[in-house]
């Protein structure tokens, strides 16, 4: 018996192998998938999530109108769209979306729920958050002309509107459910997604099941999936290696690779990216020394970033050096343009003489300040602990302070520090998103730096508006060259994404963001 | 006795107002607070004004008084509020952790217990003899090993050794005893070490005090048998402050889970109590310390009232 | 003659030995755990000239090494040698403990003494707000003095942590120095001393004060061991020390949670340093208890 199993099998595999990359007969129903995510959300409202530890265990629910085509981000493809078109001066989105879908009620989905939507997310009703509201702020209009047509009107055209309607945040939910109340989503989960909500166990578990009515014939392939919250770093290695989750979704460290690799071998598969996180040093303008921008060059200068990313990335999950954009990422600075930039060039001796000179010029001896840095172990210690050691070399002493995050995030907002490090993470490589850290503090909520600078400002509105990707690139570019000579935020290191799962966990790809590709509708078991 | 046990009962009252102003008064003195940590914390790009409804919304922007005399309110009529995090509410969240580290809390108690007794008797028996001097080390490095180092220990162990770890999530001990047991009794063991040490040491020197009473000479100098004269008489009578430190050590257990329920990955009141923390749930971290203190003074209570009934040399006016 | 010869050694007999000698003699054990503290003590205070490496240095060509004849104790996750931060940590665990301890046992002292001399309602309110603090989980507590004062490093040690630790001591210590000086209280000769017409703080300074200073003593060396347990605690989650400051409850947090599987020795060396250390401190305190008090239980 046993060999037969083994024999079909191999022939399964054989089959497999024949149909090459297309390895849609080998793929598995059945199968609860059980993976591990590092925090939990709090409650269940997408417009008003924040964490990828919402989305984990929550996309796999919903739909949206767009999502990311899996292998070939950052292309877009239809979720609930069946098709789209853009017309020609940018300012009109129509959507067509796919026929008999249905929520986990049994209800219908029609173009009313996707404008019910939307219109929650652009004018939310009293009590309820939205978060990314500022993202929609070009839409004049939403109109639906038939039950599967959706017409968004904008104001204004904006370059990265369909990343927009890609976004993972946007749920679609049942205008029904919004119109009687329209808090609904904080606490159920009623979607179009391949899985039914079952089972939120308070700090211990999420279990989802299978969606028979889901629109995708033969999806989903699993039974179900088991999202298991494990706090502590250690514990969820552990518990990776022990075989009790199959995965993890953010990220390890590469040290956790390694060791996983080491106990299990040829069982798992890893998979990299670069991430569409990165830490950056912010300098207080109100305080001084740093109102000097010869000042915060000089710092910015001391920095090795291209030995030390190379050194982190052995101990942290951070990898490259970039500029305001995720490198690799088709509009971000290639390493010819960024070694122009202040900070970013290859000789190091040279730039930390420049640096000495600067804060000579600047007036500006055995400068000492306090360094902000958030108590998370990966991956800001090891960085804050690197950046001290490169501000000794220019003679200049940090002293490092890691508050609680709450501590952190309030003197870091209310710029009750000198410099601190911070991080900029999205769910998507997009300007528009990326370089709202660097324009002005008034016009930016998360910008800490407290200044102001209209020629960032007027650049940031040209390049949101340039639907041309060539002049779009050049108008980042100078963007870049500009923020970075000013220094008053600057990127130090990009983090890098490592992957572990075991090899049965199929159908899964990796991408350079933790809240994309997570609806787990194609994820199948091999077993 | 009955005026002693109200007295006793009223002076609980200003205590529990005393720990309830100090944890409303700190909780709101750092800076900072639950809307900017969920909003902010993972770089969500959120205006002030989005932040300022949710202020309002959970109640914040109102006067720090007000806040404080709805909360009191709230706990007269039994409304303890719900989670500023979650938006369930308070009670629920802790009842459904609260089993798991009771749980553990017992099991650490009972393998302390079954320890420390036959040590401590083992050693004041052989009192200066190898015997002695080794239970005591024993006991005395259970007071300096941190237990979630223990902990770390224990799960490196069992990894390197099976490349097994205990289940992840809980199983209440009437579904599953097998799958509860293999997931608590290691937590129970780190805890239960230092906890056997503190009840070994007051075994041993109560037994050794016991040992100098008249009765126990006297019943010695009769000729009755050692093994009846320790199980009979001198056992029973040292039990009084071990029952005390085993008591009071249970109490500060329930805190002391906090680093060890991390090590474990144990989703008890611990990690809720470090979770709720970090994350300024105000509503949850005043109920959690609430309970803990509640908690804190009955136990003191009933130990003494045990005192005041079982020896009869204690009088309270 | 013979009276002559012997009467030297008739003296040599009769005189004292030295308390140190005595103390060493009676209490073995506790002479031990004495020994291995004033080890620590020289390694912590001349940590520069005892510990091979400099405990901050980054060398990312030397990271996760084990246990070898260049490193004793490995490396860590930045490369930095482990045995030179366990030498700098005991100068922390050291300085923390120390100072805690002194801060809360002096503090706790005076609350209890002064509770006990003055009785009546003033002893009633310092007992209910020594219950309120007895009551009061640790980690709020740490959280909250070590958030609201911020940090505030004197000589490279955070001065609010020490006050953090120092603050759940003060109700224990206030208790047993206050039913030590209720005792003393009722004593004909401070009655005499009232009646003498000395002032409150001359007959509390002067008559009860030095009767309570064996129980103060044990209870100083025995938080001594509490408090670095605590601040280890305290450190695991990320309230303590912060990084690169070497000390041993750090190394046991913080990255080595995400290396220790891998890296043991992380994990290993400074675990047995903080066990070391609070088990020596512990023999001590026995000992010293056995030998100054010995019906007095901490």
């Amino acid at each position: 018996m046993q060999r037969r199993t083994t024999v079909l099998v191999l022939m399964a595999a054989a089959v497999a192998l024949a149909a090459g990359t297309d390895s849609a007969l080998a793929q598995k129903r059945g199968g609860i998938l059980k993976f591990a995510v590092s925090a939990e959300p709090p409650d269940y409202d997408c417009h008003a999530a924040t964490s990828f530890a919402f989305i984990h265990p929550v996309r796999p629910h919903y739909n949206t109108l767009l999502k990311f085509d899996e292998p070939n981000y950052p292309k877009v493809k239809g979720d609930l769209a069946r098709s789209w078109e853009v017309s020609p001066d940018g300012l009109t989105y129509t959507f067509r979306l796919k026929p008999n879908v249905k929520f986990h009620d049994g209800t219908p989905m029609t173009s009313a729920d996707v404008k019910a939507s939307y219109e929650r997310i652009v004018n939310p009703p009293p009590g309820v958050r939205s978060i990314r509201k500022a993202a929609y702020e070009d839409i004049a209009s939403i109109e639906t002309p038939d039950p599967l047509t959706v017409v968004f009107k904008l104001k204004a055209r904006n370059a990265s509107m369909l990343t927009n309607f890609a976004s993972p945040w946007d749920c679609i939910y049942s205008a029904a459910k919004l119109k009687a109340d329209p808090k609904f989503p904080e606490k159920n989960v009623l979607g179009t997604g391949p899985f039914k909500f079952v089972e939120h166990a308070a700090g211990s578990h999420w279990v989802g099941e299978r969606f028979a009515d889901y629109f995708e014939k033969d999806r989903p392939y699993l039974d179900g999936f088991r999202a298991i919250f494990i706090t502590n770093t250690a514990a969820r290695v552990n518990a990776l290696q022990a075989g009790e989750v199959l995965t993890e979704f953010r990220g390890h460290s590469p040290a956790d690779r390694d060791k996983l690799k080491a106990a299990l071998g040829d069982k798992i598969e890893v998979m990299e990216s670069p991430w569409v996180c990165s830490l950056i040093v912010t300098f207080n303008t109100e305080k001084k020394p740093f109102d000097d921008a010869r000042v915060r060059r000089a710092l910015s200068l001391a920095v090795d970033r291209w030995r030390g990313a190379e050194g982190l990335s052995k101990v942290a999950l951070v990898r490259h050096v970039g500029g305001a954009l995720r490198p690799g990422y088709e509009l971000a600075a290639t390493e010819a343009d960024l070694v122009k930039y202040p900070g970013f060039g290859k000789d190091i001796n040279a730039a930390r003489a420049e640096a000495r000179k600067l804060l000579e010029q600047a007036g500006v001896k055995d400068l000492k300040f306090k360094f902000l840095n958030r108590n998370i172990p990966m991956p800001y210690t090891p960085v804050g602990v690197f950046l001290i050691n490169e501000w000794r070399q220019i003679g200049v002493t940090a002293e490092h302070e890691q508050p609680e995050t709450r501590a952190y995030m309030a003197n870091l907002r209310g710029g009750n520090y000198e410099a601190g490090l911070d991080f900029n993470c999205d769910a998507v490589d997009d300007p528009n998103l990326q370089l709202a850290k660097f324009i002005s503090a008034d016009k930016s909520p998360i910008n800490y730096g407290r200044y102001k600078d209209a020629k960032l400002d007027d650049l940031y509105e040209k390049q949101k508006r340039e639907l041309d990707a060539k002049k779009r690139y050049a108008l980042l570019r100078e963007f870049e060259q500009h923020a970075f000579t000013q220094a008053y935020t600057v990127p130090i290191v990009w983090w890098h994404r490592i992957i572990v799962n075991w090899k049965q966990m199929k159908g899964w790809h990796m991408s350079p963001s933790h809240y994309i590709n997570q609806d787990l509708q194609d994820v199948w078991l091999d077993q | 006795m009955l005026r002693y046990i109200v007295k006793r009962l009223l002076m609980m009252i200003p205590t529990l107002l005393g720990v309830a102003v100090l944890v409303f008064v700190l909780l709101r003195m750092l800076p900072g607070d639950i809307v900017e940590l969920r909003f902010a914390m993972e770089g969500g790009r959120v205006s002030e004004e989005v932040m300022q409804a949710e202020r309002v919304r959970l109640g914040l922007d109102k006067p720090i008084w007000r806040q404080f005399v709805d909360w009191m309110t709230g706990i007269f009529v039994g409304d303890f509020g719900t989670s500023m995090w979650t938006g369930r509410p308070v009670i629920t969240e802790i009842s459904s952790r609260l089993e798991l580290s009771l749980q553990v809390a017992i099991m650490a108690t009972l393998l302390a217990v079954i320890i420390a007794i036959p040590l401590g008797t083992l050693s004041a028996l052989f009192k200066d003899t190898f015997i002695d001097h080794a239970i005591r080390v024993f006991a005395i490095a259970g007071l300096a090993v941190p237990s979630f180092w223990l902990g770390m220990l224990i799960i490196l162990g069992l990894l390197y050794a099976f490349n097994w770890i205990p289940p992840l999530t809980y199983t209440p001990i009437y579904v599953d005893p097998w799958k509860n047991l293999s997931q608590l009794i290691w937590p129970a063991m780190a805890v239960g070490y230092r906890y056997s040490a503190v009840a070994t040491r007051m075994t041993r020197s109560t037994l050794l005090e016991v040992f100098n009473e008249d009765y126990i000479r006297t019943a010695r100098a009769k000729g009755v048998y050692e093994r009846l004269v320790v199980s009979r008489h001198a056992i029973p009578n040292a039990m009084l402050p071990v029952v005390t430190v085993v008591g009071l050590e249970f109490a500060f257990l329930i805190g002391g889970l906090v680093v060890t329920e991390q090590v474990f990955n144990l989703n008890g009141i611990g990690k809720l109590f470090v979770e709720t923390v970090t994350r300024a749930d105000y509503t949850m971290v005043q109920a959690l310390v609430m309970l803990v203190a509640v908690f804190f003074i009955i136990v003191n209570f009933v130990v003494d009232l045990l005192y005041a009934v079982l020896d009869p040399r204690i009088r309270y006016g | 003659m013979a009276v002559i010869t012997t009467a030297p050694e008739l003296a040599e007999e009769v005189r004292l030995p030295h308390p140190v000698l005595q103390f060493i003699r009676s209490q073995p054990t506790g002479a031990a755990g004495l020994a291995f503290i004033a080890v620590l003590f020289v390694a912590g205070v001349f940590a520069e000239f005892v510990a091979p490496y400099d405990p901050v240095a980054i060398d990312f060509s030397a990271m996760l090494v084990g246990p070898s004849w260049e490193h004793w104790m490995g490396t860590d996750s930045f490369g930095r040698d482990v045995f030179s931060r366990i030498i700098y940590g005991a100068r922390t665990a050291l300085a923390v403990g120390v100072l805690s301890s002194l801060l809360g046992c002096g503090l706790g002292a005076v609350i209890g003494v002064v509770s006990a001399y003055f009785g009546g309602r003033i002893d009633m309110v310092i007992q209910r707000f020594m219950d309120i603090l007895l009551s009061f989980p640790i980690i709020v507590l740490a959280l909250a003095v070590v958030a609201v004062l911020g940090k505030f490093p004197v000589l490279g040690l955070d001065v609010n942590l020490i006050i953090a630790i120092a603050i759940p001591m003060v109700p224990k210590v206030a208790r047993v120095v206050r039913s030590s000086a209720l005792a003393i209280r009722e004593l004909p000769y401070i009655d005499a001393a009232r009646a003498a017409g000395y002032s409150h703080t001359r007959i509390i300074f002067r008559h009860i004060a030095p009767n309570v200073v064996a129980p103060f003593l044990i209870m100083f060396t025995a938080f001594i061991a509490q408090a670095i347990l605590l601040e280890a605690s305290l450190s695991f989650l990320g309230l303590g020390v912060t990084e690169p400051t070497a000390a041993w409850g750090l190394m046991l947090s913080g990255t080595s949670q995400e290396f220790y599987s891998q890296a043991p020795w992380m994990i290993l060396f400074p675990g047995l340093a903080i066990s070391l250390a609070v088990f020596a401190f512990n023999l001590f305190g026995d000992a010293l208890r056995d030998y100054l008090d010995p019906r007095f239980k901490v």
